[in-house]
């Protein structure tokens, strides 16, 4: 199974980023021929820049995996309203790290890619909402953005045309779902990141402030720029179709070392991520579990066989380390890839611990504004935690995946399914560990206090 | 897809039956429409769609096109098959179109209606027995109607604030609070006076005041009625009577010319509370919290119930007598009022036709605050216009009947509940001037009157009140006045029928209405008491667009396109 040949990384986000000569600064940026794409595209009429974003392929690297260029046809030009490009740079999905080296190692490359971007979509402003945790980032940003200023790629008259774009950082306040791009919107509003319904507040149509808004992510905008510089054609080469270009995977957990690597989509199995890039398992451990794309995407049991047809009609029948990287391979056995965060897990990890931290988690970032998720959040962590701390009963599973399966679909955004997705296929693929601790522990229904 | 030829109206599927709704309306609003309850605790007609309660998600599907050519795709039967989205949609959120089909009971819903009542109820405090909204509670009755009927939960229950004051009137319970944001977006988008928000977040998320901010605009009250739970409560309500006990009777606020509907709640005839009717024409659904202190006047100390004949206690009927005696032939002169019912003011118009009098009228002005307390502070101003007691639009002095008590023109005074010393007469200007005095509470003028005879409030008579875009509108009698009065139209029309000659007039409704609607020439022309709808009737008030009303814009109200448009 395992291949002899490491496979090769291939950098073209994070091309310069681990190189000890290379810094953050605006000369070193220039000097590795930075902002030539800012230049070419101004010679481009904007719409061109959007075809060639759709030639490319190029999907979200957020998390949904959207096609960025469509993204940008949904936009509303007709309304007459000012247009916003905001960068999502609120990375907060457990096992994601990918747009924070962007931005701390070469922030050059994100402002290159948004303002190419902004001149595509024509839009009057353009934001970066980092996440509050990420005070070194937004530092590091703002005065990236003041070296970009002063040498005019972004302010006024950019590069001495008729366009003007601005260009700010704002830092949110500290939670998860401003990474939801309607509730981005809302906090950046100055408001409770409350998601709003959609429809009708889509933010291509009703955005920031009700204006046609376009939200990207850190590495999609980057991807932007290199977009222009390979070409749309020859970027959607780069992968495979509908998979195109690289991607930054975060591997954590129990392997030798976690880290992020660049590969181009599809071009190493999730098996050789864990054995070849990143050394393998701890030493006398084997492999249990894998979480493919963030802490919400579904989880993987090791011993798992998967099978069927992938959407070009050819047959698959796969273990979990055959499960190719890229968009679609996760997709296809009942996960996703998210945002890239693969967190691996070895037989030391007890699967009701991992669920309760999982639940803390999105108990403590639900935005209390609708009722599944709010209720349904907190109700699963205390079962899980009730059940970590001895006290499970045996219809505890049960009741998880029921209270699951009442958010998940049922929410104003797509954390009701973060949070409910887990904890289903925690159930399905680990139920038997739920019972075990039923029957070892307490077993009794804590009803001191109803 | 329109039907009957009707563009403004669509036909949809409505759990398998084809129904007409009108276009552009959402979901819930449809189904009510045919008699199908969505159930609902965050959705407001008259408030923006929050979506977030989840309690209205029903199964949606719409006709299948082809997203290529566009043209319909069909089944085996050549019918447009149905695209059915695998998610249930919010209600609230989701406008009719045509041909949607739309199923408010398969199992997908119920079983969402039931995940969502069990989210609900798993941190509330199950304390119906000792919470002031049972009875009119939506969590009791949606528990009922949609709920399991049992818990799953054994956790702990979430602990938050249990009596905070938000405001002078309005008092909070935290853990019943189900996070609606009803009375957020009330605050925000009806009296713009943002000072509710949550803070926390998920299940601790907690409704408050933002700092050094209090609930304490004259609509707070609205919060309670619009709260679907036990969480905002009335201070002045809460604990003091359980709701199934109360009669709720239709009225008229009395505190403007704004003319809110109400419901006013009583029981065994004492008024405990007064909360907001909807008429989409008048008041939406809301009222002023000083609105709802008007039935505190009902028991109140100043109030008369004992009539008096030269200061004596006296019965009411030789009260009458003796004012009847008083007002004969004598020059008399009559103040009426503008809160008066227009039946009064019609009787009242009689009196002084029969006897000659001169008639008078004051009025009574505050400040409008642009919503629903106009600075006209009087109910019915329009009705004296229009029953013809005053064709000037009268100002808060009665300078003319002062400058005529001066001259010595008039012997006698009939007043109508005013005040006449606080209007710009002295008690140099009644010397040798007989005084009788018809209304509910002691004043001034009352005290100095020679024959004194006790009147019903509003909350103990029938009648109408023609409001500030001249909507006619019937209110009835809640509660019973005090042992041994009579309403103002009996001792009218017993005052007309003995100081005329034919002396016929009857104090039944029906037959004022009769004679109010005579004349062809009346805007009540061809109506009849019994007609006026529930929601009240828009009159045509052209006739008096000269008048400068002083009304501002306002809910329902714009002072310059109101004539206009009735």
């Amino acid at each position: 199974m395992i291949k002899k040949n490491t496979p090769k990384e291939r950098r073209i986000i994070l091309k310069h980023a681990d190189d000890p000569k290379y810094s953050n600064k605006i000369g070193c940026y220039l000097k590795n021929d930075g902002y030539s794409m800012l230049k070419k595209a101004f010679k481009m009429k904007p719409e061109e820049i959007g075809e060639e974003v759709m030639k490319s392929g190029v999907r979200g690297r957020g998390g949904a995996g959207f096609p960025a260029g469509m993204k940008w046809k949904f936009l509303d030009r007709k309304s007459g309203k000012p247009i916003y490009l905001i960068c999502n740079a609120d990375e907060s999905e457990p096992g994601t790290f990918k747009d924070r080296q962007i931005m701390h190692k070469d922030p050059h490359q994100l402002i290159e890619g948004m303002m190419i971007a902004a001149y595509a979509i024509q839009a009057k402003q353009a934001f970066i909402y980092i996440r509050a945790e990420f005070f070194k980032g937004a530092h590091i940003l703002e005065e990236a953005i003041a070296e970009a200023k002063e040498k005019n790629f972004c302010g006024d008259n950019i590069l001495g045309s008729s366009y003007s774009c601005d260009l700010v950082v704002h830092r949110g306040a500290g939670a998860y779902i401003c990474g939801e791009e309607t509730g981005l919107i809302e906090s950046l509003e100055g408001k409770r990141p409350n998601p709003r319904i959609k429809p009708p507040y889509f933010p291509a149509v009703l955005g920031l402030y009700q204006c046609p808004t376009i939200v990207n992510n850190v590495e999609t905008l980057c991807n932007v720029k290199h977009v222009l510089e390979i070409g749309g054609e020859e970027f959607s080469k780069i992968g495979k179709p509908n998979n195109t270009g690289t991607r930054i995977w975060c591997v954590s957990g129990q392997v030798k070392k976690p880290g992020y690597y660049e590969f181009e989509c599809g071009a190493l199995t999730l098996g050789e991520m864990i054995y070849d890039v990143c050394g393998g398992l701890l030493p006398g451990r084997t492999l249990k579990a894998v979480i493919p794309g963030g802490s919400s995407s579904k989880i993987l049991r090791a011993d798992e066989r998967f099978s069927g047809k992938l959407k070009d009609g050819t047959d698959f029948d796969w273990g979990i380390e055959d499960i190719p990287l890229d968009f679609d391979g996760p997709a296809s056995v009942g996960s996703m890839s998210g945002s890239g965060g693969i967190i691996i897990m070895d037989d030391t990890v007890d699967m009701v611990e991992a669920m309760a931290n999982i639940n803390a988690f999105y108990a403590h970032e639900s935005c209390g504004q609708c009722t599944p998720c709010r209720e349904g959040s907190l109700w699963m962590k205390k079962i899980t935690k009730r059940m970590c701390e001895g006290d499970a009963r045996d219809e505890d599973a049960d009741l998880l995946l029921s209270v699951a399966n009442q958010i998940e679909g049922r929410t104003i955004c797509a954390f009701g399914e973060a949070a409910a997705w887990p904890t289903q296929s925690f159930i399905a693929k680990f139920r038997n560990e739920f019972e075990e601790k039923a029957k070892n522990g307490n077993n009794k229904p804590s009803l001191q206090l109803i | 897809m329109s039907s009957n030829g009707n563009s403004s109206m669509i036909t949809i599927n409505l759990d398998g039956k084809e129904v007409d709704v009108p276009a552009g309306i959402n979901i819930i609003e449809a189904a009510s429409i045919h008699g199908t309850e969505v159930p609902h605790y965050c959705y407001h007609p008259q408030l923006s769609v929050a979506g977030n309660c989840r309690m209205c998600l029903v199964e949606m599907g719409t006709p299948m096109r082809d997203r290529g050519t566009g043209e319909a795709i069909l089944d085996q039967d050549g019918v447009q098959k149905i695209g059915w989205i695998p998610k249930p949609i919010i209600g609230c959120g989701t406008n009719v179109s045509p041909g949607m089909h739309i199923k408010t009971n398969s199992s997908m819903v119920k079983g969402s209606q039931e995940g969502i009542m069990e989210f609900l109820l798993v941190n509330h405090p199950l304390d119906c027995p000792i919470c002031d909204q049972a009875g009119e509670c939506r969590l009791q009755e949606f528990a009922t109607d949609y709920g399991r009927g049992y818990s799953r939960y054994v956790e702990r229950k979430n602990v938050k604030p249990k009596r905070t004051k938000l405001g002078p009137r309005v008092t909070l319970d935290d853990e019943r609070c189900i996070l609606c944001s009803r009375c957020i977006r009330f605050c925000q988008e009806v009296v713009d006076d943002d000072v509710l928000g949550f803070v926390d977040r998920g299940s601790f998320s907690t409704l408050t005041c933002f700092p050094g901010k209090e609930l304490s605009n004259n609509y707070s009250l609205n919060t309670v009625d619009l709260c679907p739970v036990g969480a905002l409560t009335s201070t002045d309500f809460r604990f003091k009577m359980r709701v199934w006990f109360l009669k709720e009777s239709p009225s008229i606020c009395t505190e403007s010319s704004a003319g809110c509907n109400t419901l006013v709640s009583s029981r065994e005839g004492e008024i405990h509370r007064i909360t907001p009717r909807r008429n989409d024409a008048v008041n939406d659904s809301w009222m002023t919290d000083s609105g709802r202190e008007l039935y505190k006047q009902v028991k109140s100390e100043d109030r008369i119930v004992t009539p008096h004949v030269s200061s004596e206690p006296s019965k009411l009927a030789d009260a009458i007598s003796s004012a009847s005696e008083l007002l004969k032939d004598q020059k008399l002169a009559i103040v009426g009022s503008c809160r008066s019912t227009v039946e009064e003011q019609y009787l009242l118009t009689k009196l002084a036709r029969n006897t000659k009098a001169k008639k008078f009228l004051r009025g009574h002005f505050g400040e409008d605050d642009g919503i629903l307390l106009s600075s006209d502070r009087t109910p019915n101003l329009r009705g004296a216009l229009a029953t013809g007691f005053s064709v000037k639009y009268p100002t808060d002095q009665l300078s003319d009947l002062s400058r005529a008590l001066s001259k010595g023109q008039f012997e006698t005074l009939l007043v109508i509940g005013e005040d006449i010393l606080e209007s710009g007469i002295s008690q140099d200007d009644l010397k040798g001037v007989k005084v009788v005095f018809l209304g509910t509470h002691k004043n001034q003028t009352s005290a100095l009157a020679d024959i004194v005879i006790p009147t019903l409030t509003a909350f103990e008579k029938t009648g109408s009140f023609i409001n500030r875009t001249f909507h006619l509108q019937s209110f009835k009698q809640a509660v019973p006045g005090p042992a041994g009065l009579l309403p103002d139209l009996n001792i009218l029309s017993s005052l007309i029928n003995s100081l005329s000659v034919d002396g016929d007039q009857s104090a039944d409704l029906a037959q004022i209405w009769k004679q109010l609607s005579k004349s062809a020439t009346s805007i009540f022309h061809k109506l009849s008491f019994s007609s006026i709808p529930s929601d009240g009737l828009q009159l045509n008030g052209e006739k008096w667009s000269e008048l400068d009303f002083v009304e501002k814009k306002a809910l329902h109200f714009s002072p310059t396109k109101q004539l206009q448009e009735a």
